[in-house]
């Protein structure tokens, strides 16, 4: 007779078509009742073979590919790329190119920001955030769409500069984002900072201490919120950041609600960013001479910008000829998601849904 | 004075002048039968039609709040949309899953409905408009309105799917622990108005509506409305970003149309009883009785619908820690102050 107190635990699928997993990503879960025993990451539902892809484009085509990567916040990727073929081609960017291209990344990072409180909100089953979100979001957007034409995927960067200028009205449209920009980061902490539920299912939930966030290669925000001062904007300056007053928000909850806190405020630095780079913008070429068949020495390079989602690295291996011999890209999400199951210990399945949400992937990037 | 629906119509009958033919033509206990059905088919009507703009009401209420405008299309600022829904889901395929519970599969969505609209012949609409004044109404109501749930874990164990017993077991959890403090909440509304019966308790309330007398029991009684509505913060049976769409999971066309017009009627049937037990019902200065029934009514409807556009929902542990916990002791006090102030007084 078997016996009846044994714990019989159920196993459940968890996507690829799930509410929850923000994609295709798929949980493969053990439950004990509302307990979750095990959890399993699957991923590879988005998988395009970009890296295999680059090695058949030469390196001004594969510039739209890093548009797909993260699609929430692709300028920030776009960058990365370009920077990466820059320094093996030892190129000299114009000031006013790296303005702008700061500009952009950093609206970028509000907006992927603010794509992830919308869900995350959601996930909690807080609605309102999700429209408030989006409200902001469109503005941004029809920000980039002056700028460069498309709204999601802008190959703006472009090896040696960027592709357009601003246009005339853009910087005083810009300069309105900005003003009212800080009072609707107040609008949504109003609605969830201090509220006793949303206190309830944050606070300590999806624990990951600094050692497990550093032994699982954790980074951005994430990592940020384990008290890990870790944002390569600062502690390996590129483009023009080091000329910026800004400052890298560090907590030491190591919790969901922690990382909650380090994007908000993230998004309020970031504005100051853009702010101080619009003021200080100098006039001058938006591209630097570059020769018309881009062929690189012979050559490694590894280069790495700080994403909303946290370290985006690309290595770009060079054989001389017009096409990259081997790009290998880091994908942030892909480590961060690694430590889910160390966040989610005997969670609940709604802790886990909480957490997932805090981790904030993208399913394109990680995938690739 | 209070008088049933159906003294209402025969007076008017009788006021037409056609009762006394429609006595001579038809013998009495049927004339009796007929116009019960008659009464009961208005309401069951009238019902369905609230319900219909209920769903209305509530997109273009959290479309206010979250800055859109909600159905827009169909006729003038989408008043026909309940009824396109309606055509949509009567034509809509209904599947039924190789792996279900057939029998349990059907019975479950009446079972889920047919308490909920006998619960509607209960509620006292207007001054002239009881339906049925049962010496118990109260305690017929709180009984019959815990048998959805009885549907809720038919639905879920029927479809064989693992999501959807988690939200019928969720549902089943969060029903008993709020339905206990939510009775105990309502004993201090029948200790000060001596009566289990609903218009009698609004009649009670002539002078003080009981929310001023009882603070404490209306935010429980609240609370457990809530709960038992299965609304935000307490949407666990639904949550659908956890278990997807919750208990009604794998139905689909009529079959899920009913589980949904279910929920709206509750919804409707619970503004009114909390209007019933401490907001003083129909009574009211100038306007005829239905209409401050109606408006007191709507007014509940929307404190909910806003609290479900701005508020992140509950983990379903703490959700039976705030009822074990806090509800519970708090209902127990509340009625020991009651009968503690009743007994000095």
């Amino acid at each position: 007779m078997s016996d009846i107190r044994k714990v019989v635990e159920i196993p459940i699928n968890m996507g690829p078509a799930h509410p929850a997993t923000h994609g295709v990503l798929r949980l493969k879960l053990k439950l004990d009742g509302e307990i979750v025993k095990e959890i399993t990451p699957v991923i590879g539902y988005l998988h395009r073979g970009i890296e295999k892809i680059a090695e058949t484009k030469t390196y001004p085509q594969f510039i739209p590919y890093t548009d797909r990567l993260d699609y929430v916040g692709s300028m920030i990727y776009n960058h990365g790329y370009v920077k990466g073929v820059e320094e093996l081609l030892g190129i000299e960017v114009p000031e006013r190119a790296e303005y702008l291209r700061v500009m952009m990344a950093e609206l970028s990072r509000i907006a992927s920001h603010l794509i992830w409180l919308s869900a995350w909100g959601l996930d909690l089953g807080a609605m309102a955030p999700f429209f408030y979100c989006f409200r902001e979001r469109e503005e941004i957007l029809n920000l980039f769409e002056m700028i460069c034409g498309a709204r999601i995927t802008f190959s703006y960067m472009r090896i040696g500069g960027v592709s357009k200028d601003m246009p005339e009205g853009f910087a005083e449209r810009l300069q309105r984002f900005l003003d009212i920009f800080p009072e609707k980061i107040d609008e949504y902490e109003a609605l969830l900072t201090e509220n006793e539920i949303f206190l309830a299912r944050t606070v300590g939930i999806g624990r990951l201490s600094r050692e497990e966030a550093i032994d699982y290669g954790v980074t951005g925000p994430v990592a940020r919120a384990s008290g890990l001062n870790y944002d390569i904007r600062k502690i390996e300056p590129y483009s023009v950041y080091d000329r910026f007053d800004f400052r890298i928000p560090v907590e030491n909850g190591c919790d969901v609600y922690s990382r909650y806190l380090v994007r908000m405020e993230e998004m309020r630095q970031s504005t100051r960013i853009v702010q101080q780079a619009l003021d200080g913008i100098p006039e001058g070429d938006i591209m630097a001479k570059v020769p018309k068949k881009i062929k690189p020495p012979a050559g490694v390079v590894y280069s790495r910008v700080e994403g909303s989602k946290g370290e985006v690295g690309y290595l770009i291996i060079s054989d001389g000829s017009d096409k990259p011999y081997r790009i290998k890209i880091r994908s942030p999400a892909y480590s961060n998601l690694s430590a889910l199951p160390a966040m989610c210990k005997d969670a609940k399945i709604a802790d886990l849904v909480a957490t997932v949400g805090s981790i904030d992937i993208c399913l394109g990037e990680m995938d690739r | 004075m209070t008088r049933t629906m159906y003294d209402s119509l025969v007076g008017i009958l009788e006021h037409l002048g056609v009762y006394q033919t429609f006595q001579v033509l038809i013998p009495e206990p049927l004339l009796r039968i007929l116009l019960i059905f008659l009464i009961a088919g208005l309401v069951a009507t009238a019902g369905s039609l609230i319900l219909a703009y209920l769903t209305w009401l509530e997109r273009k209420v959290l479309s206010d709040i979250q800055q859109r405008c909600g159905p827009m299309r169909t006729g003038y600022h989408g008043l026909l949309q309940p009824i396109a829904d309606g055509i949509k889901l009567l034509v809509k395929e209904d599947i039924h899953p190789k792996a279900i519970d057939r029998w349990v599969f059907l019975l479950a969505p009446i079972v889920m409905f047919v308490p909920v609209v006998v619960i509607l012949a209960l509620v006292p609409f207007g001054r002239t408009l009881v339906m049925t004044d049962l010496k118990v109404g109260l305690v017929f109501l709180l009984a019959v309105s815990s048998l959805p749930t009885l549907g809720i874990m038919m639905a879920s164990w029927a479809q064989n799917n693992k999501y959807a017993v988690l939200a019928g077991l969720r549902r089943a959890a969060e029903i008993i622990s709020y339905e206990v403090s939510m009775v105990l909440a309502a004993v201090g509304v029948v200790l000060i108005a001596g009566t289990f019966s609903l218009p009698g308790i609004v009649e009670a309330q002539r002078g003080l509506p009981y929310i001023i007398l009882q603070p404490l029991g209306f935010v429980i009684f609240f609370i457990g409305i809530l709960a038992d509505l299965g609304r935000i913060p307490f949407d666990f049976p639904e949550s659908e970003s956890e278990l997807v769409a919750g208990y009604n999971l794998e139905y689909s066309g009529m079959k899920f149309s009913f589980f949904f017009l279910a929920e709206y009627l509750e919804l409707f049937v619970a503004a009114g009883i909390i209007t019933t037990l401490y907001l003083g019902g129909w009574n009211g200065p100038l306007l005829p009785s239905w209409l401050w029934f109606g408006i007191k009514t709507f007014a509940v409807i929307w404190v909910i619908m806003w609290i479900r556009a701005t508020l992140p929902r509950f983990r379903i542990d703490q959700l039976l820690d705030i009822g074990w916990k806090w509800l519970l002791p708090l209902a127990l006090l509340n009625i020991a102050i009651t009968g503690g102030v009743l007994a000095v007084i």
